[in-house]
């Protein structure tokens, strides 16, 4: 692979990797905008919602096309999943189901593109940096988590009412008899409600970002093999054929890691969702 | 690797794409699968219907032809019951008639028997007469002796 043509190496070469292209709308580092993440994110959504529209507008009750075969297969997995572990009728959580699924699969699946195929093409039309794998960016599997622990409030007080859910915050996971019992083990179920709560959009976010952001870098690592290498040094000539190997080793192992996932972040939503309308 | 800004984007991105999902993408596709499993079940309840049907009536065909072959086997026996026995009058119309035939020939041969004698012993009692005339030289009027000529031929009859 050639170098990004940074100084410093080895270094500098991951550096520049894992540098998003970013643009300020105000001050401090938080409020900068990761362009790439948002475009590669844009573009699979557009491209998941094409295919997967134009097919269900065509879709046909009697003999399906393969497409139509594929997404069904896709739609009655999800479906079976939903209804088997959602107590209640919804409209909105298989249809959720599915787009966590195929998004963060699309994502994910960006990490199969040669790690430097993209970068290197951007970098000659003129973009210093692009990472290209969106959910190795903690703000976008922060921001489904968030939306994901928003959903999680909403159905729940959507199904048991104020009431019951700002009840059920001081009375569960602990139980008391008596008035007084009540009250003293409020402050705890409290605390306890509020880190359960947090737990959920930062296990689902960060473990997705893990998981990605290491894909990712040792996917760099791999590459680093002949970084700089010459085709005059005999180091090169040793080196390819273990990158070919490795690459190819990480890539099939990865291929499994994106859907897995995938599925989990899928999976994990509809179970939260799940958990939140049914009562303690 | 910092939590910024960009996580509002994409949490509006990825619910704005759920939303287009449940509301244009996910009714017509599970509206399909359900119409085409209720195809699927109307067909294979057709199916059973109609094998039920097949089973019915090749039963009922079954009994059709069963009382079919009954009635002609009953036709059959019939005929030949009918036929034997015209036979059975026929032969014994024929084995009448020959005996009667028989008879009669016998009859008519018994009668032929008895003229023939008769004729023969008037012929031998006129033979006689003629014979005795002769011996006595004398006509014998078979006028005046026919009571006896009569007599003497009953004689020979008889004997």
């Amino acid at each position: 692979m050639a170098a990004e043509g940074e100084a410093g190496g080895m270094t500098g070469y991951i550096k520049h990797h894992l540098q998003h292209l970013t643009v300020s709308v105000g001050e401090g580092p938080f409020m900068a905008l990761n362009l790439d993440s948002i475009f590669f994110k844009v573009l699979l959504a557009v491209i998941f919602l094409f295919v997967f529209l134009r097919a269900s507008r065509r879709a046909t009750a009697g003999v399906p096309g393969k497409l139509q075969c594929a997404i069904e297969m896709l739609i009655e997995g999800i479906d079976g999943i939903v209804r088997e572990t959602f107590p209640a009728k919804t409209r909105f959580i298989a249809p959720l189901a599915l787009t966590i699924f195929a998004l963060v699969f699309l994502m994910n699946f960006m990490d199969m593109i040669p790690v430097d195929l993209l970068p290197a093409s951007a970098h000659a039309a003129g973009i210093p940096y692009l990472r290209v794998v969106p959910t190795a960016d903690l703000s976008t599997t922060f921001g489904m988590a968030i939306c994901v622990f928003i959903l999680i409030q909403y159905y729940a007080i959507k199904h048991k009412g104020v009431g019951k859910f700002v009840g059920e915050m001081f009375t569960a996971p602990f139980h008391a008899h008596g008035a007084v019992g009540t009250i003293l083990l409020a402050p705890a179920n409290l605390l306890l409600r509020i880190i359960e709560e947090l737990v959920r959009p930062l296990s689902l976010s960060l473990r997705l970002f893990g998981n990605m952001y290491a894909g990712e870098l040792i996917f760099i690592l791999i590459a680093c093999m002949t970084l700089g290498g010459s085709f005059a040094s005999g180091l090169t000539w040793a080196m390819a054929p273990m990158q070919f190997l490795a690459g190819f080793i990480w890539t099939a192992f990865h291929i499994l890691v994106i859907t897995l996932q995938a599925f989990i972040f899928m999976m994990l939503t509809v179970v939260y969702l799940s958990m939140a309308v049914q009562e303690h | 690797m910092s939590i910024t800004v960009t996580l509002i984007i994409q949490g509006l991105a990825f619910l704005a794409v759920a939303w287009l999902v449940m509301r244009f993408g996910w009714p017509s596709i599970i509206g399909a699968i359900e119409e085409r499993q209720k195809k699927i079940a109307d067909g294979l309840a057709a199916a059973d219907k109609g094998q039920k049907d097949l089973a019915e009536a090749t039963s009922r065909a079954d009994a059709i032809v069963r009382e079919a072959r009954e009635r002609a086997k009953a036709i059959e026996d019939q005929a030949s019951r009918r036929s034997i026995e015209a036979l059975e009058a026929a032969k014994q119309a024929a084995q009448g008639e020959g005996a009667r035939i028989v008879a009669a020939a016998r009859d008519e041969a018994s009668t032929e028997t008895n003229r023939a004698r008769d004729q023969l012993r008037k012929e031998f009692g006129t033979m006689v007469v003629a014979g005795a005339s002769r011996l006595l030289e004398r006509e014998v009027d078979a006028k005046t002796h026919a009571q006896l000529l009569d007599k003497l031929a009953d004689e020979i009859a008889r004997g």
